[in-house]
């Protein structure tokens, strides 16, 4: 139980963490993530990674849909944006590998601009509409700029190096992803304590209110469209040195999909919710496997069924989190919070 | 001038509206509207339903171009710029049907008010040190001890705005307009739907306001009460016109006023309904 | 006649047939949206789950193909009326986004309902249009496309009489432009809705037997529900007239690129022509503009 939390300067009550349980979980969080590469098998680790690179695409996309309140479906266009940048940077500079994941960054962010004109038109549905279409045109780009793109084929990527040592394993990747993506959820939550963040969450609340009380909504709008494409293309570069290939097939319209969906189970608007989201979206496939493997003997070919039965599963979450759980997972863990707060007093 | 770090030292501005129409279509809202709102005073705008305040309002904060006319602050033409640009010079607005945002507490709706005149850029936001630190920090004082001390609002500040009382969301849209660094406060009406106790609060700051912060203010109301004891000066608006203006007490011995309000050219029935309503 | 031109008419004629049958899918999207609101993404999988009850009944069953496309009609509006009743009512009044993402999970459980039922392989559906060529003067058109049109622009023929006519039409107007004036009016505006669904729905199905006719049904086929979609962002979320017309032209301009530019440019002009339109006019050119207050 907490009885209350007396602060002496208004830097401590700034700060990102304000109780002491808060500090000590968050210390063992990071400790555990320490640990973990120690203590896994190597699927387990492959999996990590890939939560880590959903969890900083997802922050993102949250910044952008979950804070700014323009939807987009196009996110994984940019995610592609990234990885074709380190690629090519890769193939042809060779330059280091933290320049070409600033790069991928930097590249989709600046496309971001342009892809968030439209923002300032229109909202809503017709905004995520517009979005479709661009990761469309963008696909387009990618099958028939083959002098960039390598066409149909994609491109092959050299193993990310550092210090002339190649990174070919997952425990190695690990030491580079999951800190870039700590390092840019932690940049998210930094955001949000200052006036940019806020001018976010007003545009999403009430936007012409908030030109009224001095933010600009053309360039906070497309602020926001840079930041979150900034995201999903370093999120992209990781992916292209976690994976080492990338085609035009790679990002496809279901994994914008997939990240709306993460943030929707995990909670809009929380930057925890873009995490849980991310983690939870990307393992809940694997529990359904485990699941299957556990029938198999009893039903025929029911290795067929995983595929289909994923997908029905992907759509009900995002039904039933939406119908019976609109705040997400994160609205889930502030509840259990509350009742811990008080507890044993309340019940 | 107003000194924008650290500045206690803000100078009322005043505001002049000068010959403003404004159509949609071919409906004329608004036609040669004029009247200025002195530095340093309360300047009330009334008028019945549908006489154009709160499009003259929408005129000054910069929501609607008006088809001819100038809006000036302090002699200044302000009128071909984005309501962003008014705030920075002083132009703060409250909203006729609160407009908080739901999804942030008290404090951050307050905190936002101040967005024009912070410096922080995007990669200071990110690393949270250096200036991003210390602006939050300086900020937080501020709004702390000048502004929610002074709307006596620290017991809910960090409450979200959604579970709010009428009367105290309406207070905390005058707090956030004032951490605008205000010269020129515009409230559209202020104490509309509030009971006689928290409009009584209301006038109350609303006067604290212009005495301890040297802040001009021109309100928009319809509580004719309220208007009659605390403004300076009075402009009356009907059909999209100015139909009088002066003194409070030259306002309602007005034949016109009478007759915008009651239909009737009689003051002594307006000012028979005003005495009922305060009694009320 | 020329031979240039008489290609260029071919090609349109052809264009016109996919017009006709974007025309009708987005027409489905209309009803829905006019009466609840809702831009249902789901429609595209309710199209292609049209196609898959056809050759369930036409050839699982062995049902004459004239008993198979009723009953595929009528299986889209019972998915229809169950989706309104069981996810669309309860998310009545939420954020539209929230609704049109419900719409997306709905269109994935359908597509992997419809793979655990049918399989992830494409299919043909059995033939039920004669493939005798067909020819306009001297221009040749494909039997089935031409079958197509004519079914389709009958269905918006028969759509278009019963919103001016009929009371449910007259009904289904007043929901679209104050719910609760209808509402006060007498009108049944839940029930207004739940009809609304389910033709909206059982359109997209009989829309989809027609796709499956002519190229066959996959559960990757709802994607030309997307190109439904942008027909109605063109036209207008509530305007018949702007399907009609914007499906027709949409249908042209694909044929057109597909055949001038190449096959892979029509999608890219496509979503070329819909952020155009979106940016130059957000409600579409025959929708309703709604005036932004503060």
């Amino acid at each position: 139980m907490i009885i209350g939390t007396a602060k002496e300067t208004y830097r401590a009550d700034e700060s990102l963490l304000t109780t002491q349980p808060q500090r000590v979980w968050l210390a063992i969080f990071a400790a555990s993530l320490v640990a973990l590469p120690f203590v896994v098998n190597d699927y387990w680790l492959y999996l990590t990674c890939l939560v880590a690179i959903n969890v900083a695409a997802a922050t993102g996309l949250n910044i952008l849909t979950g804070f700014t309140g323009l939807v987009s479906l196009g996110h994984a266009a940019f995610m592609a944006v990234g990885a074709y940048t380190v690629a090519w940077l890769e193939t042809n500079l060779g330059t280091p590998f933290w320049v070409n994941l600033i790069a991928a960054g930097l590249v989709a962010a600046a496309l971001g601009i342009l892809v968030g004109l439209p923002s300032l038109k229109v909202k809503g549905l017709y905004l995520a509409i517009a979005t479709i279409a661009a990761s469309f045109i963008l696909h387009f780009c990618f099958v028939h700029f083959d002098g960039i793109t390598g066409g149909a084929t994609g491109i092959n990527i050299p193993p990310l190096t550092i210090f002339g040592a190649e990174l070919t394993t997952y425990f190695s990747l690990y030491w580079v992803i999951m800190p870039v993506t700590v390092l840019m959820v932690l940049g998210a939550a930094n955001l949000f304590r200052t006036r940019i963040g806020r001018a976010f969450i007003a545009i999403r609340d009430r936007d012409i209110s908030a030109e009224v009380l001095g933010i600009p909504l053309l360039r906070y709008k497309l602020m926001s469209f840079s930041i979150a494409s900034f995201y999903a293309g370093m999120a992209g570069g990781l992916w292209a040195y976690f994976f080492r290939v990338v085609t035009p097939e790679s990002f496809p319209l279901l994994t914008s999909i997939f990240l709306l969906a993460a943030i929707i189970v995990g909670g809009m608007g929380t930057i925890l919710g873009g995490i849980l989201g991310a983690v939870f979206m990307t393992l809940a496939p694997e529990l359904l496997r485990y699941g299957v493997e556990w029938i198999s003997p009893l039903v025929p070919n029911a290795g067929a069924l995983l595929s289909p039965v994923r997908t029905v599963v992907f759509g009900a979450l995002i039904v039933g989190f939406l119908i019976f759980e609109p705040q997400g997972l994160a609205e889930i863990i502030q509840r259990i919070r509350r009742f811990f707060r008080l507890w044993p007093f309340r019940t | 001038m107003a000194n924008d770090m650290n500045g206690a030292d803000l100078t009322p501005a005043e505001l002049t509206v000068e010959d403003v129409t404004l159509s949609f279509g071919g409906i004329k809202a608004l036609q040669s509207v004029s009247f200025t709102a002195k530095a340093g005073q309360i300047t009330a705008l009334i008028g019945p339903n549908g006489a154009g305040k709160t499009s003259v309002f929408n005129c000054i904060s910069g929501f609607y171009r008006p088809s001819s006319g100038r809006v000036l602050l302090d002699g200044q033409d302000v009128t071909g710029l984005r309501p962003p640009k008014r705030a920075v010079l002083g132009m703060a607005r409250s909203f006729q049907n609160i407009a908080l945002f739901r999804g942030m507490t008290v404090l951050d709706n307050i905190k936002l008010g101040r967005h024009g005149h912070m410096k922080t850029n995007l990669l200071q936001a990110f690393v949270y040190a250096g200036r991003a630190a210390r602006e939050e920090e300086e900020l937080r004082r501020e709004v702390e001890e000048r502004i929610i001390d002074f709307l006596e609002i620290d017991h809910i500040r960090n409450m979200p705005v959604s579970v709010l009382s009428y009367g105290l969301q309406k207070r905390v849209e005058l707090a956030r307009a004032l951490a605008m660094r205000p010269r020129i406060l515009l409230l559209d009406e202020p104490v509309a739907g509030m009971n006689r106790e928290e409009t009584e609060d209301m006038a109350r700051f609303i006067l604290d306001v212009k005495e301890e912060w040297g802040i001009s203010i021109l309100m928009v109301e319809h509580d004719m009460g309220l208007v009659m004891d605390i403004s300076d000066h009075v402009s009356v608006l009907n059909f999209g016109k100015v139909i009088a203006q002066g003194l409070p007490a030259e306002v309602q011995a007005d034949p016109h006023v009478a007759e915008a309000y009651l239909g009737s050219g009689d003051p002594a029935a307006l000012m028979k309904r005003l005495a009922a309503e305060r009694a009320a | 006649m020329n031979p240039d031109f008489l290609f260029f008419i071919e090609v349109s004629l052809a264009g016109l047939g996919s017009g006709a049958l974007l025309a009708l899918t987005a027409l489905a999207y209309v009803l829905i949206y006019k009466a609840t609101r809702v831009v249902n993404l789901a429609v595209s999988e309710v199209l292609m789950l049209g196609g898959y009850l056809f050759f369930a009944f036409a050839a699982g069953w062995n049902f004459s193909p004239w008993l198979a496309l009723p009953l595929a009609i009528i299986g889209g509006g019972i998915v229809g009326g169950i989706v309104e009743r069981g996810l669309i009512r309860p998310m009545l009044g939420e954020n539209p986004i929230s609704v049109f993402m419900v719409t997306v999970g709905l269109g994935s459980i359908l597509v992997g309902l419809t793979e655990l039922m049918w399989g992830a392989d494409p299919r043909t559906l059995p033939a039920f249009i004669s493939t005798k060529p067909l020819f306009l003067g001297e221009a040749y058109v494909s039997r089935k496309i031409a079958v197509t049109f004519v079914v389709a622009a009958v269905a918006m023929g028969i759509f278009l009489a019963l919103f001016r006519f009929w009371r449910g039409g007259v009904a289904l107007r007043a929901t679209a432009t104050d719910q609760a004036a209808a509402y006060s009016c007498g009108i049944n505006v839940p029930g207004v809705f739940s009809v609304a669904w389910i033709v909206g729905c059982a359109t997209a199905a009989g829309a989809g037997v027609l796709l499956g006719a002519i190229g066959g049904i996959s559960t990757t086929m709802g994607v030309f529900g997307l190109s439904a979609l942008v027909v109605v962002i063109i036209g207008g979320l509530d305007s018949i007239l702007g399907a009609l017309i914007g499906g027709l032209a949409l249908g042209l301009i694909q044929s057109w690129a597909g055949t001038y530019l190449g096959g892979e440019y029509s999608s890219v002009v496509t979503f070329g022509l819909l952020i155009v339109a979106i940016v130059i006019r957000p409600f579409g050119l025959f929708g309703t503009h709604e005036i932004e207050r503060l």
